[in-house]
């Protein structure tokens, strides 16, 4: 099951550095990267090549970072790819709590990723439909 | 017990001991130009004093009056047998200066002894004393009293968080003299180092020099692993040592054969009977370089008239509610930092800063509450915070009217006290 590491930062100048500068020292590749942030403070969201590395790096320096169970899969990055992954989430009444996408230029792929409450359920629901999660060795190597 | 004959005395005995001190310190008094005046003023006359009840007829000494007298106008021994002074950090005006003769010095020590005793202290324990040395007497009247009892004293003083560690675990410290705000630094900075509190040596800590409630208390001995005494003392009465937890952990001794205890209704200043909540009120009775007479502490607490079971029958004080002066109002309503403090430190997911602001908006009362996230309890969910600040919200909304405006901020970024912890910031005092 792949992870992303969630961190708690306050929404102030220099906050994204502090964590950059972490993961640099400790050649720690990003994958991607988002926020959501609820006006004072923020949840800084990071796919990381070595996340549990990246996690203990973090939690060394006193930042609060934890590990999240996230599903991630690989769609053709053509009009519809997306809509595929969105009907049948939605056709299972699946809430979808948090995502973010990226493109993957040398597959010429792009990866959906996304937080739902039972990652398991849903990654059985996704197998019937066809469509295939990106395992963790894969999505951390990509 | 360190001294059965004094810690058990009868109390008949105990009052006749008192009078006799309370006597020969006025006395001593009568000579100092202070008091001199104060008792011409007022027209005590000092041989009329007979008994305790006759402490009533003589006036109360506050702060300022040791303001005024600064430098030397409480001296009340030549300045040749004069052998210390210790003076207040004086944030507001001048400082306060206080006397020591060496028989204080030593009389001080012996306190500070049989107070350390009480907590099950001996000889064997190794003391490594946290506390600032110099003008402040936490750091100094805690490391004659451990001398005094015997203990090994590892007189490390503040700060230079590494070095602490490295002497806990090569000396093996047994009992620490420390600030709670720099317990609860010093807790995670040991972890961060690889190792977890509870498996230190360490066995008991002494809390001083800034207020703190239980919760901290408890949050202090359930991340050492430890016992964590309540104890009481400023300056004005010697420093730490004026009362001390016995082990039943159930209020604090204060040394009756030292001070005089009056608790008083701070507005009417009227004498209330034990039991009562009010303010704390001494009589330093056996300091011959510096007597003072019914000195408000504007400290509240209340006698806890019940006998202990540890068989001491010096009086106990209740852990301290708050300062008169310490006290603000929000939304007319009277609110103590420690009361907020109790109820923060009882949420697991709060870390171990915080910061009161008070603010004024279209004149009305704002309170803001910064408290920063425990890192261990961090889920990772936006939707977790907000629960989380809800909840800190509906808890305190019993106490305090106003709604409280809640900041959640990251491990380690409020002020982190080395020394006494800031912990209200009034801007409504433009």
């Amino acid at each position: 099951m792949p992870f992303q590491v969630s961190v708690f930062a306050e929404n102030r100048p220099g906050k994204i550095e502090r964590i950059t500068d972490v993961l640099s020292k400790n050649r720690i590749n990003i994958r991607a990267i988002t926020i959501s942030d609820s006006g004072d403070y923020g949840i800084i969201k990071l796919l990381l090549d070595r996340p549990e590395a990246g996690c203990d790096a973090l939690k060394d320096v006193g930042i609060a970072a934890t590990l999240k169970e996230i599903i991630a899969v690989k769609m053709e990055d053509a009009p519809g790819g997306l809509h595929t992954v969105a009907s049948l989430l939605s056709d299972k009444g699946i809430n979808v709590e948090d995502a973010y996408g990226f493109m993957v230029k040398s597959h010429e792929n792009a990866i959906f990723v996304f937080q739902v409450e039972n990652v398991k359920h849903v990654e059985k629901l996704l197998a019937e439909a066809g469509i295939v999660a990106v395992s963790e060795k894969e999505l951390y190597l990509m | 017990m360190w001294n059965k004959d004094i810690e058990a005395i009868d109390r008949k005995d105990l009052e006749a001991l008192q009078l006799k001190r309370l006597k020969r310190a006025l006395e001593l008094a009568s000579g100092t130009s202070f008091y001199g005046k104060v008792f011409r003023d007022n027209k005590v006359d000092v041989s009329k004093i007979t008994t305790l009840e006759h402490l009533k007829d003589l006036p109360f000494t506050v702060k300022n009056d040791l303001r005024l007298s600064y430098p030397d106008g409480m001296m009340a021994v030549p300045k040749s047998e004069v052998v210390r002074m210790h003076a207040s950090s004086g944030t507001t005006g001048k400082s306060t200066v206080i006397f020591y003769s060496q028989k204080d010095i030593s009389e001080w020590a012996d306190l500070v002894a049989r107070s350390m005793v009480a907590t099950g202290t001996s000889k064997n324990d190794i003391f490594q004393n946290m506390m600032g040395y110099g003008l402040f007497t936490g750091g100094l009247g805690l490391h004659y009293g451990a001398e005094r009892l015997g203990c090994m004293v590892i007189p490390s003083s503040t700060g230079n968080t590494l070095r602490q560690i490295q002497l806990m675990e090569d000396f093996f410290t047994t009992v620490i003299h420390i600030t709670p705000s720099y317990a609860l630094h010093l807790a995670e900075e040991i972890h961060k180092q690889g190792i977890d509190p509870r498996d230190l040596p360490v066995k008991k800590a002494y809390l001083g020099a800034e207020p703190y409630s239980e919760a901290t208390r408890d949050k202090i001995e359930e991340q050492w692993g430890i016992d964590a005494y309540n104890s009481y003392g400023m300056s004005e009465m010697n420093g730490p040592g004026v009362a001390f937890e016995c082990t039943e952990k159930a209020g604090m001794h204060l040394w009756e054969d030292f001070y005089i205890i009056e608790v008083i209704n701070p507005e009417t200043q009227e004498v209330l009977p034990d039991g009562e909540a009010g303010e704390l009120v001494l009589t330093h009775i056996n300091r011959e370089a510096m007597p003072i007479f019914r000195y408000r502490t504007r400290d509240l607490t209340r006698i806890i008239p019940e006998p202990c079971a540890c068989g001491r029958i010096h009086k106990r004080i209740e852990r301290i509610k708050g300062r008169t002066d310490d006290m603000f109002i929000i939304g007319g309503v009277n609110v103590f930092p420690s009361q907020i403090e109790s109820v923060l430190m009882k949420v697991p997911e709060v870390g171990n800063n915080y910061q009161i602001v008070l603010d004024r908006e279209e004149n009305l009362d704002k309170i803001i509450i910064k408290v920063e996230l425990y890192s261990k309890m961090f889920q990772g969910d936006l939707k977790e915070l907000e629960k989380l600040r809800k909840k800190i919200v509906e808890e305190l909304r019993a106490l305090i009217v106003v709604n409280p405006r809640i900041e959640l901020h990251e491990p380690g970024s409020l002020p982190a006290s080395l020394g006494k912890a800031v912990r209200v910031i009034d801007n409504r005092k433009l």
